[in-house]
């Protein structure tokens, strides 16, 4: 399955809006529950000594 | 064992007699809510015959779960709630004694206002029928799957919202099998399936419901 | 309630695998096992994307919008699995009084939403091309929108409420009377004859699907598993350090990660 160039690839054969918008919204997900979990990791830390 | 259920019952009935107007607000709610839809969506009477059964299924269904507070916040206050715990009588009795009052007060006036609100809609005989009757096995599973969110929720700030928060989502299929008996009722296919179905989510709620308020009491109480 | 926590018997009497029930001593474990499974994540999730957009082959029917078939499969399977962990880690919690099992609870709720909004939202942008509507009244999609509801009143509550022993147990009684939504979801397309496609795979009869395809699925769901284990670990190493802060091995640590 190879895609011949970068565009037919993002253009994902007319149905790129609804593919890149999955995976994307996807990512975004997951990042946004990343950073929420290193946020919430780091307010947990005990008080580092001075 | 029965007498004390009966007795629990009687002592329900009577607090919320007494403080009669708490009840007559949640069937006066529930009729406003019935009647603003039709404002709303526009009189149109084939319109209305489609729609009633879902209207006044969600309507009964925000009705319920409003008066739910009734059912423990009062006593929890007081601290009558935590004699009950420690009560010799087992306290699944006390919960499904209290469940019973609710519904005495709360689904069973609302099953039999449904017709009188059907009309209003021009729905037909026979679907006013089936109405009631979905309301008459649907709303005790409404006032059993409310009393385990009302004792989960005892105590917690900004009770009421969360309490639908919890409560609103267990009380969908109640709703979608109640108003979808009336509606296949409509196009005829007949709301028996509809019916048998509700009737066993009231067999699984009898048993789980009061088994799961207990549990949320004593985590309350812990 | 008495408290016959598992943690008296654990410290050195109970067997090897009993000492891990203490937040305590599962701290470091969790520690240690995070970094294996962001890996092993990562790794699954590269393999699973290749395999997905560079191998599996277009799709005769639907073309290559078919293609959000692998993050919105593993999604939606990691929504229903993770609900069933949560309530088991809940009703553990509940029954053995292992504070340890209800912050693992609390921990693995958050990520579930997230797949459960994941499998929502790219089963409505794979709806639109090839049902024509971004959301249908459908049995299997209502069921999956109550899931997250539930999943929404368990958080809610959990946080609701200050105490955290008594918000873990209230959450244990709401994830147990919800998990009987989860067959109603896996089996919805079975009992009423709904606009969602079939189970096509399952364990009794061959997939109906291309092996590529099936490799790519299984690939991506592997990497979602993967990730639920390590965002899960993390967020309860960040729980037992919230519920631990006056203990003593808390404030001895100081500064560690």
């Amino acid at each position: 399955m190879n895609w011949g160039s970068l565009e037919n690839f993002l253009a994902m054969g007319g149905y790129g809006l609804y593919v890149w918008g999955s995976y994307g919204v996807t990512l975004l997900c997951i990042a946004v529950e990343l950073w929420a979990l290193a946020r919430r990791s780091r307010r947990a830390q005990p008080e580092q000594r001075a | 064992m029965l007498r004390a259920l009966r007795s629990i019952v009687a002592r329900d009935l009577r607090l919320s007699l007494r403080r009669r107007g708490d009840v007559l607000n949640h069937l006066v709610f529930f009729v406003i809510v019935v009647t603003l839809f039709p404002l709303g969506v526009g009189p149109e009477p084939n319109l209305m015959r489609i729609m009633a059964p879902g209207i006044v299924w969600v309507a009964a269904l925000l009705a319920a779960m409003l008066s739910l507070q009734r059912l423990f916040a009062s006593d929890y206050a007081d601290g009558t709630l935590e004699q009950m715990l420690i009560s010799a009588q087992p306290l699944g009795l006390i919960v499904v004694g209290k469940i019973v009052a609710h519904w005495l007060m709360s689904g069973l006036p609302l099953t039999l206002l449904a017709p009188v609100l059907g009309l209003q809609f021009d729905l037909p005989q026979q679907a006013l029928g089936v109405l009631t009757l979905s309301l008459l096995i649907g709303t005790p599973v409404l006032s059993l799957i409310g009393a385990v969110g009302a004792a989960l929720t005892l105590g917690v700030r900004g009770e009421g919202v969360l309490l639908a928060l919890l409560v609103l989502p267990l009380y969908i299929p109640v709703l979608i099998f109640g108003a979808g008996g009336v509606a296949a009722m409509a196009n005829g296919l007949g709301a028996g399936p509809h019916l048998s179905l509700l009737g066993a989510f009231l067999a699984i709620s009898c048993v789980v419901a009061p088994w799961a308020a207990c549990v949320a009491l004593r985590v309350a109480y812990d | 309630m008495k408290a016959t926590t598992l943690e008296a018997h654990a410290d050195g009497r109970g067997n090897a695998l009993l000492r891990f029930a203490a937040p305590q001593a599962f701290f470091p474990l969790a520690g240690k096992m995070i970094p294996w499974f962001a890996a092993l994540a990562v790794v699954f999730a590269v393999g699973g994307l290749y395999v997905s957009f560079f191998v599996a082959p277009t799709d005769f029917q639907q073309g290559e919008s078919y293609r959000v078939i692998f993050i919105h499969v593993p999604a939606a399977w990691m929504s229903m699995f993770l609900y069933v962990v949560m309530a088991a880690w809940a009703a553990f919690g509940l029954i053995l009084n292992t504070r340890l099992s209800g912050m693992m609870a609390s921990a693995i709720a958050p990520t579930g939403a997230l797949f459960t909004f994941i499998a929502l939202w790219t089963g409505a942008l794979w709806g639109k091309p090839t049902w024509g509507t971004w959301w249908v009244w459908d049995a299997r999609l209502t069921s999956e929108l109550i899931l997250l509801f539930l999943y929404l009143g368990f958080i809610a509550l959990t946080t609701a409420i200050d105490d955290p022993r008594r918000a873990e147990r209230a959450g244990a009684v709401l994830a147990i009377v919800g998990v009987i939504n989860v067959p109603i979801i896996y089996f919805s397309v079975k009992w009423w004859n709904t606009l969602h496609q079939g189970a096509s795979v399952s364990l009794t009869k061959a997939p109906s699907m291309a092996a590529t395809m099936l490799a790519g699925m299984f690939l991506m769901a592997l990497a979602a598993w993967m990730y639920s284990f390590a965002a899960a670990l993390w967020r309860v190493r960040s729980i037992i350090l919230e519920r631990e802060r006056d203990a003593l091995w808390v404030r001895e640590r100081g500064g560690g990660a």
